[in-house]
Parts: C-alpha cells; sequence; structure tokens
C-alpha cells in the first residue's frame, strides 16, 4: 500500500470507531448527531472539498459531488447512520479498488519489464556502464552472467545460452556462439559475451517491444469505446431522473416529499459508471499481459477483440506451417548404398552455394575433402558434373539425365528432386523438401476445436506441394502457385465469405506478406524475433517461430472478451435492479452503495482473472 | 509528432476518459490517449505545437482532476 492509501486506512478505521460508538452508545438527540458528524468529517472531507472544487472547475456530475450531495442529503433527511455508511463504504471501496487496479497493474508492469538498465561499454580495456541509449553502432560491449541483452548486435566472444522467456515465452534457452546474432531483452545465462552492436537502442528489439505495448492502449476494442459513450450519459441521465423523481413522485404520487427526496438520494450513489470504466479496461490490459506471458504481442485491445471473433485462420505456407528450410527427405539408391549416393551428392555439389546443395552436405554432415574430387563443372538450370574419386558424377534434374541419355524414373515423393548418375550409370535420387513444422497440425486441430470454422493455405509454391502439406495437416482449403498479389485478391475473396461478425486473420512470416497482413483483419506474423518487418506490420506478432501459441493466443482472447462482458451485463444488471426498486422505494442506501463499490469491486477481481494463463 | 508522458496521482478510471474527452477537444491535438492502466498520456499534435499544446493540456487536466499530475520532460 502506498502512504497515500496508508492514510485513507486509517481513516476508514477511525471513522468506524466513532461510527459504530454512535451507534452503540445510549446517545440521544444531539449527542448522537455530534459524533456521528465526527465519524463523517474523519471520512468524507476529502470527498466534499474535492466536489466543492470541482464545481468551481465546472466540474458538476463528478463521483465526489454526487457522493456529497448524496450523503448531505441523507443528513437533511434525518438518516444519519445512512449518510456515515455511505460515505465509509464508498471509501472502502475506493481503497480497495486503488490497491487492486494497482496490485494488477504491477504484475503485468512487471510481466512486460524487459527494459535494459544499462550497457557495459569497454573503452582501452576499461568496462564502463552507460545507459543503453548512449552507445552507438558498431561500440563493443560486454554482457556478463545474469545481465539483460541491452542492444541487437552480433557475437564477436565466448559462448553462453540466453534466456529468452522474457520476449518469447518460451524456457529453452538459446545459445549462441561468435557470428551469432543477440537480441536484446534476453538474459545472459552463463558465459561472458563480447558483442558488437548493429542497431542503437532506438532501434534495438527491445526498445521496439516496449514502445509497441505502451502503445497498445490506444487501439480500443469496441466494447471499451461503447463504455465510455455509455458512461458519458449514464450519470447525467441518472441524475435528471432523480432530480424528475424528488419534483413529480410528491405531486402525482401519494409519496411524501422527504420520501422523494430520499429515493432520489439513492439514485444518486448509483449514478456513477466506475464499475465499467475501470474494469472493462482493466480486463483487456489483463488480457494483453496474458498474452504476453506466453510470448505473444498484441498490438491493441481492438486486436484482442477481433482475434476473439476469428472464423477463418489463412496460412503463408513456406516459414508458417513449414520450417521454410530444405531437408533431405528421402533417399532413393538404385545399385549403390544409401550414405554412398548421399556422399557421392554431397562432394559433386560440394561447390555450390545452391540451397539444395546446402541442405545435401548438411545431410552428409561431414567436411568435404577436396583431394577427392576432380574437375567440377556447373551446368546451369540443369546441375553439376564432377569428377568424385575419379568417377564422373552427374547429379541434376531430369533434364541432365535426359541429355546424357540415362533413363530415369520420377519419385512418388513430393519436392525437389536431385538424380545421380555414376560414370553414365543411373544410381538413383535424393528428395529435398521442406519440412512441416511439428507442431503445426497440432495447432490447426486446435484452431479448429477451438471454434475457428475455416482454415486455408496460401502458397506461391507449386500445386503438388501445397496439396500435400495442406493433405498433410488437415487444411480446409490450399490454393497454390500464388504471386503475391493473388494473396491480396484471395483473402479479399474469403473477406467476402466470413460472417458480419467473423473475423479473418493471416498468419505470415513476415517476409513478403505485408499487403495481406494488412488487408486482413488481423495480421499475425511469426517470428519477431530479429525481424523488423514483421513486428511493424502485424497487428499481433508470436515471438518465436511457433505456431502451436496461435491457439493458445486465441483462448486468451476469447476469454478476455468473455470477462469484460460478464462485468458489463453483470453492472448493468445490478445497478439496473437496485434504480428500479430505488424507484419504488423498495431499495435502500445500503443496496445502493452495493450497487456502486461492491459491484465495482466485484467486477475488478473478475477482471484480474484475465492475467491469468491457465497451462 | 507523438510524445508520451507520465501522470502521477491518476486515481480514478473515469477521470481518465474525462480527461481523454478534454484533451482530444483542445485545438492542435490530432489525438490523444489517456490510460489509466499505464498511468500514460499518449497524444499526438500538429507538428511544431507540442509545446504549446502541452500547456493547454495540463490546464485542461487540472480541471478533471487536480491532484493529478502530468510529467512534462
Amino acid at each position: 500500500m502506498t502512504g497515500k492509501q496508508k492514510k485513507t486506512l486509517y481513516r476508514i478505521l477511525l471513522s468506524g470507531v466513532l461510527f459504530a460508538l454512535g451507534l452503540l452508545l445510549p446517545l440521544e438527540g444531539i449527542g448522537r448527531l455530534c459524533i456521528l458528524l465526527a465519524a463523517y468529517a474523519v471520512i468524507g472531507w476529502d470527498v466534499l472539498w474535492r466536489a466543492a472544487r470541482n464545481i468551481v472547475n465546472g466540474q458538476v456530475f463528478d463521483e465526489n459531488f454526487l457522493m456529497a450531495l448524496a450523503t448531505v442529503g441523507a443528513f437533511f433527511t434525518g438518516e444519519y447512520p445512512e449518510a456515515v455508511a455511505v460515505m465509509l463504504f464508498y471509501q472502502i471501496g475506493e481503497l480497495f479498488q486503488s490497491v487492486a487496479v494497482g496490485r494488477s497493474r504491477r504484475s503485468i508492469a512487471a510481466l512486460m519489464d524487459i527494459r535494459p538498465d544499462y550497457a557495459n561499454i569497454e573503452e582501452n580495456g576499461v568496462l564502463r556502464q552507460v545507459d543503453p541509449e548512449e552507445v552507438a553502432v558498431g561500440d563493443t560491449i560486454v554482457i556478463k552472467a545474469g545481465e539483460r541483452v541491452p542492444l541487437d548486435g552480433v557475437v564477436l566472444e565466448g559462448t553462453s545460452s540466453l534466456d529468452t522467456a522474457a520476449l518469447t515465452g518460451e524456457s529453452l534457452p538459446r545459445s549462441v556462439a561468435p557470428g551469432d546474432g543477440v537480441v536484446s531483452g534476453c538474459v545472459n545465462q552463463s558465459g561472458l559475451l563480447r558483442v558488437r552492436t548493429t542497431k542503437v537502442y532506438g532501434e534495438s528489439t527491445v526498445a521496439r517491444i516496449l514502445d509497441l505495448v505502451e502503445n497498445a492502449s490506444s487501439k480500443k476494442a469496441k466494447v471499451e469505446n461503447f463504455i465510455t459513450r455509455f458512461a458519458r450519459y449514464y450519470t447525467p441521465v441518472v441524475v435528471v431522473a432523480a432530480v424528475l423523481l424528488v419534483v413529480l413522485s410528491p405531486l402525482l404520487t401519494p409519496v411524501s416529499w422527504p420520501e422523494g427526496i430520499h429515493r432520489a438520494l439513492i439514485f444518486l450513489v448509483i449514478s456513477c459508471p466506475c464499475a465499467l470504466v475501470i474494469s472493462v479496461p482493466l480486463s483487456f490490459f489483463g488480457g494483453i499481459g496474458g498474452e504476453s506471458k506466453i510470448g505473444v504481442l498484441v498490438k491493441g485491445s481492438s486486436y484482442l477483440e477481433a482475434l476473439a471473433d476469428t472464423e477463418v485462420v489463412v496460412f503463408d505456407k513456406t516459414g508458417t506451417l513449414t520450417k521454410g528450410v530444405f531437408r533431405v527427405t528421402a533417399i532413393h539408391p538404385q545399385g549403390v548404398g544409401e550414405a554412398e549416393l548421399l556422399e557421392l551428392g554431397a562432394l559433386a555439389e560440394s561447390y555450390s552455394e545452391h540451397p539444395i546443395s546446402h541442405s545435401l552436405r548438411r545431410a552428409w554432415g561431414k567436411e568435404p575433402d577436396a583431394a577427392r574430387l576432380g574437375a567440377v563443372e556447373e551446368l546451369s538450370g540443369r546441375g553439376v558434373r564432377a569428377v568424385v574419386d575419379g568417377r564422373t558424377v552427374l547429379a541434376g534434374n531430369r533434364k541432365l539425365m535426359a541429355e546424357s541419355g540415362i533413363p530415369c524414373e520420377d519419385c512418388e515423393r513430393i519436392g525437389t528432386i536431385v538424380h545421380l548418375a555414376v560414370d553414365g550409370a543411373y544410381a538413383g535420387h535424393i528428395v529435398i523438401s521442406d519440412e512441416v513444422k511439428p507442431d503445426a497440425g497440432e495447432a490447426i486441430a486446435a484452431l479448429r476445436a477451438g471454434g475457428v470454422k475455416k482454415t486455408v493455405m496460401l502458397t506461391g509454391d507449386a500445386k503438388e506441394v501445397g496439396e500435400a502439406v495442406a493433405k498433410e495437416l488437415g487444411l480446409d482449403e490450399v490454393h497454390s502457385q500464388l504471386l503475391p498479389g493473388d494473396k491480396v485478391a484471395q483473402v479479399e475473396r474469403l473477406l467476402g465469405e466470413t460472417s458480419r461478425k467473423g473475423k479473418l486473420a493471416f498468419v505470415g512470416d513476415g517476409i513478403n506478406d505485408a499487403p495481406v497482413l494488412s488487408r486482413a483483419d488481423v495480421g499475425i506474423a511469426m517470428g519477431g524475433l530479429g525481424s523488423d518487418a514483421a513486428i511493424e506490420a502485424a497487428d499481433v506478432v508470436l515471438m518465436d517461430d511457433a505456431i502451436g501459441k496461435l491457439p493458445a493466443a486465441i483462448a486468451i482472447a476469447r476469454r478476455t472478451l468473455a470477462i469484460a462482458r460478464q462485468n458489463i451485463v453483470f453492472a448493468l444488471a445490478v445497478k439496473g435492479a437496485v434504480l428500479l426498486l430505488g424507484a419504488f422505494g423498495m431499495a435502500n442506501m445500503w443496496e445502493a452503495v452495493f450497487a456502486d463499490v461492491g459491484v465495482s469491486v466485484i467486477a475488478i477481481l473478475n477482471a484480474m482473472r484475465a492475467l491469468k494463463v491457465q497451462g | 509528432m507523438r510524445k508520451s508522458y507520465k501522470m502521477i496521482d491518476l486515481d480514478c478510471a473515469n477521470c481518465a476518459a474525462k480527461m481523454e474527452d478534454a484533451i482530444r477537444k483542445i485545438d492542435g491535438v490530432l489525438s490523444a490517449t489517456v490510460s489509466f492502466m499505464s498511468q500514460k498520456l499518449t497524444i499526438e499534435t500538429e507538428d511544431g505545437r507540442m509545446d504549446a499544446v502541452m500547456k493547454e493540456v495540463v490546464r485542461a487536466c487540472k480541471k478533471v482532476e487536480p491532484d493529478c499530475e502530468i510529467l512534462l520532460k
């Protein structure tokens, strides 16, 4: 509790004691009034003071004024205990509210506490702690074990493992060695790292993420805007109703004047929309905090809302559903051993920089020995002819085989196929393809179980490849051989097919799909770590490459929306009921206080659930 | 030009909404958000008018909630 909150607590206790004395002591008339007035003064002086000051400032319908009017009015109608009690409970509620809000605000802030405090800069062999903002691009910084990486950079010296949990929600540490990039915001767990910075602080990952998170609340959800608009009209309407109640009910009905005033005062107590105004944004704030806990950045509560209503999910293929890395997936030798075929392929292609050659060498896993390799000739668009261990090896596509008059068969496997021939005889082929991410199938099943009606994949890749992947993952629709412009057209068509409330989410890796990301209702980018384009273009960023986070992200969004709606319905229902009962003289001050502060407190407690992430 | 300011002792959510409303009406303000949760004002003004506008903003906020202070840095 802050000093201010403690002071309020003491006042509540003192006033409570006085109040109890006033009720329990056998005092009559003026003595009782005096002790209750004292209790009232202790607890309510600041509300009265603020009410007066705000009227001078032209703020009439503020809650201080309403509370002051209601309680002073109660004194004049002779309900002394009620007057004190209303003020007492109002203050207790306010105190509770401020403690609860402060606490949840701190826990969310702690979640997003990835700001580095300093950087160790090395100058002439001496370490100096400086503000990360003072470090220039190309400076050498030293990151000790346990310290946070302050700026993005490249490791010059040292190996270590980095804890990326604060950024990605992933507890598995990432190991780095010289030449690897490091991302600011991670925590260095073990070794000492010397890093050359590649970005200034303002452009480094951590600053961009913080900027994004801090501005997240400016994109308000429709529900929030509704509450703001509602609050603007609610108070004046209730106050006007209270005035009408005072004036009209004694004139038109047998209700007496004091009774009319009493009912109007009940109205005033309920007229603050605080429960709604606090709990709804708090729910969204908690929801965004909960998302960031699992490594999903949501750029505003409006996107959280859209995410909750997601009906169609459109995926890009490469890098999103597949790893975007080519690997050897099948070896079909003919007359030679599997290992030998792979070795021949890897050696023959050992000078090539083509991604296919890389994957062959990676699968082989050994360093090519230059002594075994004779003349190498690259045949563009076909493959290579190389002399390996004195034998002439041809490695390439069908065309190359056909040209050399070597019969070969096509493979039933989908992917890029490298045929090999040794001294003019066919030796078999190797299939290289992009691998589906291990969690992709599960993610799509979970999305469907979570209520997503349709999953679609768009790809620029060949039809067979696209359809094979779609079949493996169980997608509803697949469109292949698309140019970037075609992807936009497909998304627009799908947007037209969604229901009025349903939203379309597009998931891509942020490379080449910025137009589609912005066209979709929710643009979701994968792998925000290190990719500026993704962070910029998307509305939601999955911080690591895990597509498996998507169903969880949508579940959190749905939960958040549900909590916000519960709060709205609950607060409006209770307030409406007490207003109605009050108008007919069936509610008392106590119930009114509950409808005001009690409801606020319950709504806040409910809103705090949004921050909790299951599992 | 876009900037954000820390707000101290912003104690009530309704006041935050009222401040936001008042700030948006100030001449030269393109957009403004007062976030009760992050205790922050994010404001976008016409170029070069930030300082003048902020004086108005402080005055407007004082009217709504005199106890709340905007940290101008």
